[in-house]
């Protein structure tokens, strides 16, 4: 029996190790669904700030509401721009070849954006805005470089002179004590509402709003799940006890 | 009950085909672990048709809503998304069981005389497996499907003089478009499957006709009591079903494990760029084919030089084809007079074990980008996949074999 299972584990296992790995350095970023309050926040910002330009498709607001946590009203009144029902899926009213000839490509729906790139690219990808101003839009971006998105969150972070660390581990210099990139942006040209911790935390919650609406069933999913392997390890008892009986008069 | 019984015998020979499939089809006793994937392939199989038709209820087999059905399965669908992951996570459940059985075979010789047609039946369905598979893999309409049916389908334009006409009939189009979607839609949900389950039950009259092998490799039917019934024998029904539980409780827990917790298995069971819709003007930086085919992908890129005036894309698919084609007539290499590897000699335990480990190689550099070194290797292990088969009958005869027992040894 023993050797069954080390068989099967075997041919299973290998492949969790091939997951794929970028290029460009990235900050880790590990999402949390059950924190409602981050995803909330998250929500917000995504509302406000990037729902002009990109849709979510896919989700439904009511779906959202209610994994969310808002009261079904609060949501309308509040997350709603578009005057849709909340029964609607989250599109925007951005027409898709209008916006192609202002950013060079439409901006893409962010539904499973999560997914396609990965929880720790949004979250890096998020913070890595710097000034450039052989840009059109005068920004650049780290993990994105020559992305046409404008830097939509600047009033919030402020604008990066330099390029920032992101993906950069912080480390000590042994001589001196001085602590080198220690913060994100060494120096910002322009001064934003949040402080750098601020600005990461949102990030940090919207980069898990989006992980939330990539795989919006990963809680339930995660949930049931233990409770089908004890029923499948109840089944497993009782199989080899009928199947101890069977053989017993197997010589 | 007991007339009912009676009452449909009497009109078609159900106690009969009980009996002869089941209650009195005498399996061999020493089956080992390898002989648990048999019964599994039957469970992925059903698990794969029912899900599907689960899914066809709310998928939309066109360009312009078969991403967003896929989401709307995943979302609104009471349960969608757990039909979905049992039937994406099934597929590449039904290859490893499919490989490991196959494997089996290999150890233990389950295709020689007279096991002949089970084997040309198993190739034939693993042959509707991958086409099944393949076609299954565009219906999400993501980028990897849509740049992964393009490279595949583009492969038939390296045959020469009707290559370009050939593949253009297979698309139906000049690129891969709704149309291709449709077809292949048709093709994997009703064509195929009819093709699978009937070639299932040729591979299993045929089992049943001769009997099972065992790891032994001995014939069980030599050696029977008064009755006729083979002493090393014992009732498929109840001892073997039972039994079968057992692998299927076990395959079932690893396989939920990936269901409820692992779905994309870090993107090789459901690949990263299919989250973002097909789009035809946008080529993925790095396009590989779902982790099953990737050894036979790779022995594609492998053939870089170009022969008798053909391109080298030709003669990558004329060695990828060969790869399969060779396997179908594995049971006229073999020479040995013994089935089992446990009675074969060094040579041929080597030989399986290079062969093996070789095709497991060759799945991981199918699976990553190419390199020069990557690709010197994938040409080396190319070749160590077909010498096991070409100098088969050589070292099969050559080798000593051990004596095989008169009776099996558990």
């Amino acid at each position: 029996m023993r050797k069954l299972i080390l068989a099967l584990v075997f041919t299973v296992l290998p492949a969790l190790g091939l997951a794929a790995e970028g290029t460009v350095p990235m900050d880790h970023m590990e999402p949390d669904h059950a924190d409602k309050a981050s995803l909330q926040r998250g929500v917000t910002l995504f509302t406000n700030y990037c729902m002009g330009c990109h849709s979510m498709e896919y989700s439904r607001y009511k779906r959202v509401a209610e994994d969310l946590g808002i009261p079904e009203d609060l949501y309308e009144n509040n997350l709603i721009f578009t005057g849709a029902k909340i029964g609607e899926l989250m599109k925007n009213s951005m027409k898709k070849d209008m916006a192609a000839d202002w950013f060079g490509a439409p901006p893409p729906d962010l539904t499973l954006e999560a997914r396609l790139r990965g929880e720790s690219w949004v979250y890096s990808y998020l913070r890595g805005f710097y000034k450039d101003d052989t840009r059109p839009t005068g920004v650049n971006n780290v993990v994105f470089p020559n992305v046409g998105m404008p830097h939509v969150l600047v009033s919030l972070q402020g604008l990066c002179g330099v390029k920032p660390n992101v993906g950069v581990p912080a480390s000590v210099e042994p001589l001196s004590g001085n602590i080198n990139n220690g913060e994100l942006c060494p120096s910002y040209v322009s001064e934003g509402s949040m402080s750098e911790a601020e600005f990461d935390q949102a990030m940090y919650d919207l980069t898990n709003f989006l992980s939330y609406t990539a795989d919006p069933v990963k809680l339930e999913r995660e949930r049931l799940g233990i409770f089908v392997l004890i029923f499948v390890a109840i089944f497993f008892v009782f199989a080899y006890l009928l199947n101890r009986e069977y053989w017993k008069d197997v010589h | 009950m007991q007339k009912l019984i009676q009452w449909v015998d009497d009109r078609l020979p159900i106690v009969d085909a009980w009996n002869k499939h089941l209650a009195k089809y005498y399996a061999p006793k020493n089956f080992n672990v390898w002989y648990f994937f048999g019964s599994l392939a039957m469970l992925v199989l059903v698990n794969q048709l029912v899900t599907g038709i689960w899914l066809t209820m709310s998928y939309n087999p066109t360009a312009e809503g078969a991403f967003a059905s896929v989401e709307y399965i995943m979302r609104d669908v009471e349960w969608g998304w757990l039909l979905r992951y049992l039937h994406s996570t099934g597929a590449s459940a039904f290859f490893i069981v499919v490989y490991l059985h196959m494997f089996r075979g290999l150890m233990y010789g389950s295709y020689q005389k007279p096991r002949e047609l089970i084997w040309l039946f198993g190739m034939l369905i693993y042959l509707v497996l991958m086409a099944e598979a393949f076609m299954g893999y565009l219906l999400p309409w993501g980028q990897m499907s849509y740049w992964g049916a393009q490279v595949i389908v583009n492969l038939f334009g390296a045959i020469p003089v009707i290559g370009d006409d050939l593949s253009l009939w297979i698309r139906g189009d000049y690129l891969i478009s709704g149309i291709t979607l449709n077809r292949f839609f048709a093709l994997h949900v009703v064509a195929l499957p009819i093709v699978l389950l009937g070639l299932v039950v040729l591979h299993i009259l045929a089992l049943h006709e001769v009997g099972s092998n065992n790891p032994d490799g001995i014939d069980i039917k030599k050696n029977k009591d008064e009755n006729g019934i083979p002493k090393d024998g014992i009732p498929f029904h109840p001892y073997y079903s039972v039994h079968d539980l057992l692998g299927v409780a076990v395959f079932f827990f690893i396989f939920f494990v990936v269901v409820f917790f692992f779905p994309e298995m870090g993107g090789i069971f459901l690949e990263k760029p299919n989250f973002e819709p097909a789009n035809p003007l946008k080529t993925p930086a790095h396009i590989a084919p779902v982790w099953y085919f990737t050894p036979f992908y790779a022995m594609l890129r492998a053939v870089t030089v170009d022969l008798f005036g053909l391109p080298a894309k030709f003669w990558g698919v004329v060695v990828m084809g060969g790869a399969i084609a060779i396997l179908f007539v594995l049971p006229w290499l073999d020479r040995s007079p013994v089935r089992s590897i446990r009675y074969k000699g060094w040579l041929s335990r080597i030989a399986l074990a290079i062969f093996a480990i070789s095709f497991v190689i060759l799945g991981y550099l199918g699976l990553v980008p190419a390199t020069e070194g990557r690709t010197t290797v994938a040409q080396i292990l190319t070749v160590l996949y077909f010498l096991y088969f070409i100098l088969m009958p050589f070292y099969t005869r050559m080798e000593k074999t051990k004596p095989v027992p008169e009776r099996v040894t558990g």
